[in-house]
């Protein structure tokens, strides 16, 4: 038998072939040139300065919760750069397909950009910026050494990678799902999108929705466990509870998702009936499901930065939080409701008015507890002394922004109203609105905010304030010609356009979208030339905004183990307690501490469940049986190795804490 | 260019968009978009008068807070205060209580499903008056649209009378889409296998713009057609232009229309075979397991609880058993 | 940036009996237990959907056959015993657990794997004789959602089996170290939780499919 065997060929690829390669697309060429000599010279570089032994031991193989929240936040930043890419692409057609002009993207390819703009924002840029920031921030708040499970964190973070890894193979080899981000049936299903792409996306989703499921069952197992002693739950930082909550949400939505996905699946792989248009399926259970766990994910994404805001306007107004125990009892009410309002993403569904009128009218009860957030967040600044720092000024902003946003949510939760809005570019305006304004401008206050902390050194403030105003105003410029076109009825996704008078706002919004470019440049030259100034920026205090939480008790960067001697806990804003109490970090008298080990198995597991994800997508029956073969037993293998963990001897924490206090 | 500025710009853009100068939602000319339009204004403005003042004091605490300012109180550790979180859950509260009971009685009376009472401000459905039937399918990608009373159809163009209800029942062949014509009321979806009704009532004549606004596939965009409002004595010289046309829809010919095109040119049928729209509507126009299935459903509304499938579905359908 | 925070300490310092750190060794509890419950809580709201597909589909049989017409009552009874007997079986191993006796813990485990083997067994061929009558999940939207109900489950409880062939292993060579019996309890937590789900399976689909 030889390899020109169509039948062999078959087995081992599929319906991969060569056609499947889009060398004829040129868009796709260039990327994929810039793309491979961009890893040619990073692989170079970092082969050049041999640090191969070191990014694997000292990054990729790490148990530590503070390099694998930064490790999240590179992989969120990377992928907003894809994401944004295509959020360009998607202004530059809409400002010019009027009439005549078609525009520069043909469908198959204008679809596919819309589709992976919403799953990668979504998916690889909001939640790993969030688990990111939860991984290296909660930790530290709670006065723990690590989270309860080290090697599942690792784990969790290298499965959202092979997820995004897959997401991005589309690009290159065959396509993207051409479905909309939430690939609704039946349009999802093999008839009417028989090749790759939605495989694409559930294998995808699917991967890297593991990893976000551990990762939540982790996160709580930690702050239940591992809290320092004396902090009760409503001594939690808020930044703590909202994270809390978040991960209770995320274990209480993603296996829906899971579920959803999974049926999907089997419809396309196993001919099954659950979302067909014959044989009694039903796709609008399917619409029910994903937004079962659609409307708790963009809680999920908010409510961490809502914790992000109270830590930084706190901080920064140089004051107690106004409201504590209110802030908790908003989030928790958020959180429970926000599993009662998902049909009204799909009103225009024909559901009975009894029905939509409940869910309009839960969905707006939800702004009672958002909008005392924000009297709560306005009441802190009262009487305060606010210093604008770069994050602080991501809280102006974002309250500003994010009440516009919350306004035409309510209005769209007006089922009669939403007839008219709905799938409009006013939703599209609406949405960015809250998660733009409300998820990634506490995101970028939470990086400036924090990032001391990570590596010692502030960020540079002057090109913070230019990628702020840029993107602040650039946001404006983007999305407000959006609620105008949605009242002049344009509706989403469309790639072509009759009506010549809409031309101009699509220009604005392009324009827009420009500024918000340079924003994300400045971040960029933000980033370098913070590294290259870091011995004027470098923070030897542990402590460069006056916190108050935990977290700045210890040096910056943190030792490994976070504190040589677990803190005790009497108030909420515990640091500035101690502070208070002139508590000086000990100098002797330390003890060995117990730590977990680094392992590679998460990595092997997340590049073998790629290796799976791909398979299944191609068809490549026999490689998807021994990388699943494959994946069990190194799971299985990893489970015969009893020796997990180490002790830091005391005098190494010893040399350790005396080189922090000298520095 | 600060924010502020930016702040002033939008707020003069606001009046501009409730005035309403070209944008079609805030101008529509059919009686159930007005009110879905009054709807919206109102919430609006409801939702202004919270808005308004925390915009305001949240700029106004931030500037008159900041940290030069030594003359500003400071109290850093106050934290609490009964009557003020009072207020801030209340007046929220408040707001949403109206709002609330506006949209449960709005939801009600603006219900796609609910035949219309009036065609315009003051004035009531004449008792005589049937609403004008028409059955809407859904294709990819284009609109047919049936007349079942003047037995006719016709691709990507729809017209009737103004003043006089309209009875939309609507379904699609193969995907999901949103039936919206904007000035004329919301939209509903249209999908294969299901069907939901829309009421409306167009108040002008003239020529509106429709498409489906759900994303259903490549050929997406093109899915336009003309709403057109008409007199009454133009509506049946249209009915008899639309007769004229010799081609009939019937199984063979709606299975070639049914497949995927773009930018179809709009195309009459003088007659349609009776019930055609039934048979599309439970999947039977091709003769096949789909269809006979569901004669031996048990139950054809057990579904998701939104749209079901008509309640006559299992009633004979002639183009299920072709002679 | 100011220097006022250092200014406004007010606090009097009387209270000095503060101490803000804990001197001795650090020991978090374990948090597995409670890790792999939540776990078994995401689960439980995958087999919720499956259940809620299930409700929803279970009577679309587009004119193929109706549970009533497929299941039968007395292979599952048959079935179901094993898999409550199993459950049993694994608390008796528990209790030997217990008292550090690892012989007859491993005994009872293989009962306890026996009859879980049993029921895996039972289920395919209800299976491959539902797909050779012409009733597999491609039939009809009930068949589909049955299908994958109950392979689900089976699937959970086949790799309930693996994991159980590995403790086994793993005790024979380290003995019942506390992390072993910490496993073998996320086992039985696992196990249990299996059965609960059984026994909504067995009344949803097989008692109400086939008296209903």
């Amino acid at each position: 038998m030889t390899f020109q065997n169509p039948d062999l060929a078959k087995l081992v690829f599929g319906r991969l072939t060569l056609g499947d390669i889009p060398y004829d697309e040129p868009i796709l060429v260039y990327t994929f040139i810039g793309v491979a000599i961009g890893a040619i010279v990073l692989l170079g570089l970092i082969t050049y300065y041999h640090k191969w032994g070191y990014l694997w031991r000292e990054w990729f193989t790490s148990v530590d919760h503070k390099k694998i929240g930064i490790m999240y936040i590179v992989l969120a930043m990377v992928m907003l750069l894809r994401g944004f890419s295509d959020a360009l692409m998607m202004r530059a057609q809409q400002a010019i397909a009027f009439g005549p002009h078609e525009g520069y993207l043909p469908a198959a390819h204008y679809d596919q950009v819309f589709t992976a703009h919403g799953t990668i924002m979504i998916f690889f840029v909001a939640m790993p910026f969030i688990t990111g920031l939860i991984n290296f921030v909660m930790p530290l708040q709670i006065g723990s050494r690590d989270v309860a499970f080290p090697f599942l964190n690792n784990f969790s973070f290298w499965m959202t990678v092979s997820g995004a890894l897959l997401v991005m193979t589309s690009l290159f080899i065959g396509v993207f799902a051409r479905t909309g981000w939430l690939a609704y049936p039946p349009l999802s299903e093999l008839p009417t999108s028989p090749d790759s792409g939605v495989d694409y996306w559930i294998w995808g989703l699917q991967v890297a929705g593991v990893g976000t499921t551990l990762s939540g069952i982790n996160m709580i197992a930690t702050i239940v466990k591992m809290r320092a002693p004396g902090m009760t739950m409503m001594k939690m930082p808020i930044f703590t509870w909202t994270a809390l909550l978040a991960n209770v949400l995320i274990v209480a939505a993603f296996p829906v998702l899971t579920a959803t996905l999974a049926l999907l699946a089997l419809d396309r792989y196993a001919g099954t009936h659950f979302f067909t248009n014959d044989l009694g399926g039903n796709y609008m259970m399917y619409v029910n499901l994903i937004w079962v766990w659609g409307h708790p994910e963009v809680y999920i994404l908010v409510l961490p930065a809502f914790g992000v805001y109270s830590e930084v306007t706190s901080t920064f107004s140089r004051k107690r939080l106004f409201g504590y125990a209110s802030m908790v009892y908003a989030t928790v009410v958020i959180a429970v409701l926000s599993y009662l309002v998902w049909l009204h993403h799909f009103f225009t569904m024909g559901s009975g008015a009894s029905v939509n009128s409940f869910f309009g009218i839960t969905t707006m009860i939800i702004s009672i507890p958002t909008g005392a957030k924000i009297f709560n967040w306005m009441f802190t600044m009262y009487r305060g002394r606010i210093v604008y720092d770069v994050p602080m000024l991501w809280v102006v902003a974002f309250i500003v922004t994010f009440v516009i946003g919350g306004m035409t949510g309510v209005l769209l939760a007006v089922p009669p109203a939403d007839f008219e809005l709905h799938n409009s570019l006013f939703l599209i305006a609406h949405f960015h609105n809250v998660i733009i304004g409300g998820v990634l401008f506490g995101m970028f206050a939470g990086v400036n905010y924090w990032f001391p902390k990570a590596f010692g050194f502030r960020l540079d403030a002057f090109w913070g304030k230019v990628s702020f105003w840029f993107w602040v105003v650039g946001f404006y410029f983007a999305f407000m010609p959006l609620y105008w076109l949605g009242l002049m009825g344009v509706t989403r996704r469309l790639r072509h356009f009759d009506d010549p008078s809409l031309k101009i706002w699509f220009e604005v919004a392009a324009f827009g979208a420009v500024l918000i470019f340079i924003g994300i440049a400045a971040m960029i030259v933000q980033i370098a030339v913070s590294i290259i100034r870091r011995e004027q920026l470098r923070d030897t205090t542990g402590d460069p905004w006056h916190g108050r939480t935990l977290e700045w008790s210890t040096s910056s960067p943190p030792p490994p183990y976070n504190f040589a001697f677990t803190p005790k806990v009497y108030d909420i804003d515990t640091w500035w307690e101690m502070k208070r109490h002139h508590w000086r970090r000990p100098v002797e008298g330390f003890l060995p501490i117990h730590m977990p080990k680094n392992t590679g198995t998460g990595v092997y597991l997340a590049a073998l469940s790629f290796i799976f994800g791909f398979a299944m997508v191609w068809y490549m029956w026999p490689l998807a049986i021994i990388s699943f073969v494959a994946l069990l037993a190194v799971a299985i293998h990893h489970t015969f190795n009893y020796n997990r963990d180490y002790y830091i001897p005391a005098d190494e924490v010893a040399r350790t804490e005396a080189v922090r206090a000298g520095a | 260019m600060s924010m502020k500025t930016l702040r002033g710009l939008l707020l003069l853009a606001l009046p501009m968009a409730l005035s309403g100068c070209h944008t079609v939602l805030m101008s529509p000319n059919g009686d159930v978009a007005l009110q879905q339009r009054n709807l919206i204004i109102i919430s609006f403005v409801l939702m202004l008068l919270i808005v308004v003042p925390v915009l305001i004091a949240t700029l106004v605490f931030a500037w008159r807070y900041r940290e030069s300012n030594q003359k500003a109180a400071y109290d850093p550790d106050w934290d609490h205060s009964t009557i003020i979180e009072l207020m801030i859950w209340s007046a929220p509260l408040l707001i949403i209580i109206a709002l609330g009971a506006i949209t449960w009685v709005s939801t009600h009376k603006l219900d796609p499903y609910r035949p219309l009472d009036r065609v315009s401000a003051g004035k009531v459905v004449p008792a005589d008056v049937k609403p004008l039937e028409v059955d809407v399918v859904a294709l990819d990608w284009k609109w047919l649209f049936i007349y079942p009373e003047q037995n006719l159809a016709v691709v990507n163009e729809l017209a009737a009378p103004v003043d006089r209800p309209i009875h939309f029942n609507l379904t699609a062949s193969t995907v999901m889409n949103s039936f919206f014509v904007p000035s004329l009321a919301g939209q509903i979806y249209a999908m294969p296998g299901m069907q939901t009704t829309l009421q409306a009532v167009m108040n002008k004549p003239g020529d509106y713009w429709g498409f489906s606004a759900n994303y259903s596939g490549a050929g997406f965009s093109y899915m336009n057609f003309v709403f057109k409002g008409m007199s009454e004595d133009d509506f049946n010289k249209w009915v008899a232009k639309a007769k004229a046309s010799g081609d009939a829809l019937d199984q063979a010919t709606y299975t070639k229309l049914e497949a995927p095109s773009q930018k179809d040119p709009v195309h009459y049928y003088g007659s349609v075979t009776p019930g055609l729209y039934q048979a599309i509507l439970n999947r039977c126009v091709q003769p096949g397991p789909s269809c006979m299935n569901m004669l031996r459903m048990s139950q054809p509304d057990s579904g998701g609880g939104e749209a079901a499938a008509s309640p006559d579905s299992h009633a004979a359908m002639p183009m299920a058993h072709p002679q | 940036m100011s220097d006022m925070t250092m200014t406004v300490s007010g606090g009097s310092g009387a209270d000095q009996a503060l101490t803000f750190h804990v001197t001795e060794a650090d020991h978090p509890e374990n948090a597995t237990l409670l890790g792999f419950w939540l776990y078994l809580m995401s689960d439980c709201l995958i087999f919720a959907c499956l259940f809620a597909t299930y409700g929803v589909l279970g009577r679309e049989y587009a004119g193929g056959p109706s549970a009533r017409e497929v299941l039968e009552l007395p292979t599952v009874a048959i079935n179901t015993t094993l898999l409550l007997f199993s459950s049993i079986t694994y608390g008796f191993a528990v209790l030997e657990m217990q008292h550090n006796r690892r012989g007859p813990m491993m005994a009872w485990l293989i009962v306890t794997w026996l009859l879980g083997a049993g029921f895996i067994g039972l289920e395919l061929t209800e299976f491959m004789h539902l797909v050779s009558i012409g009733a597999g999940p491609q039939r009809s939207a009930f068949l589909s959602s049955f299908f994958t109900l109950v392979g689900t489950h089976g699937l959970h409880v086949t790799s309930g089996l693996i994991w159980m062939i590995v403790l086994m292993v793993q005790v024979g060579k380290k003995g019942l170290t506390p992390a072993n019996k910490r496993r073998l309890m996320c086992l039985s937590m696992f196990w249990h939780f299996l059965d609960v789900v059984w026994v909504g399976v067995f009344s949803f689909v097989y008692l109400m499919g086939v008296l209903a």
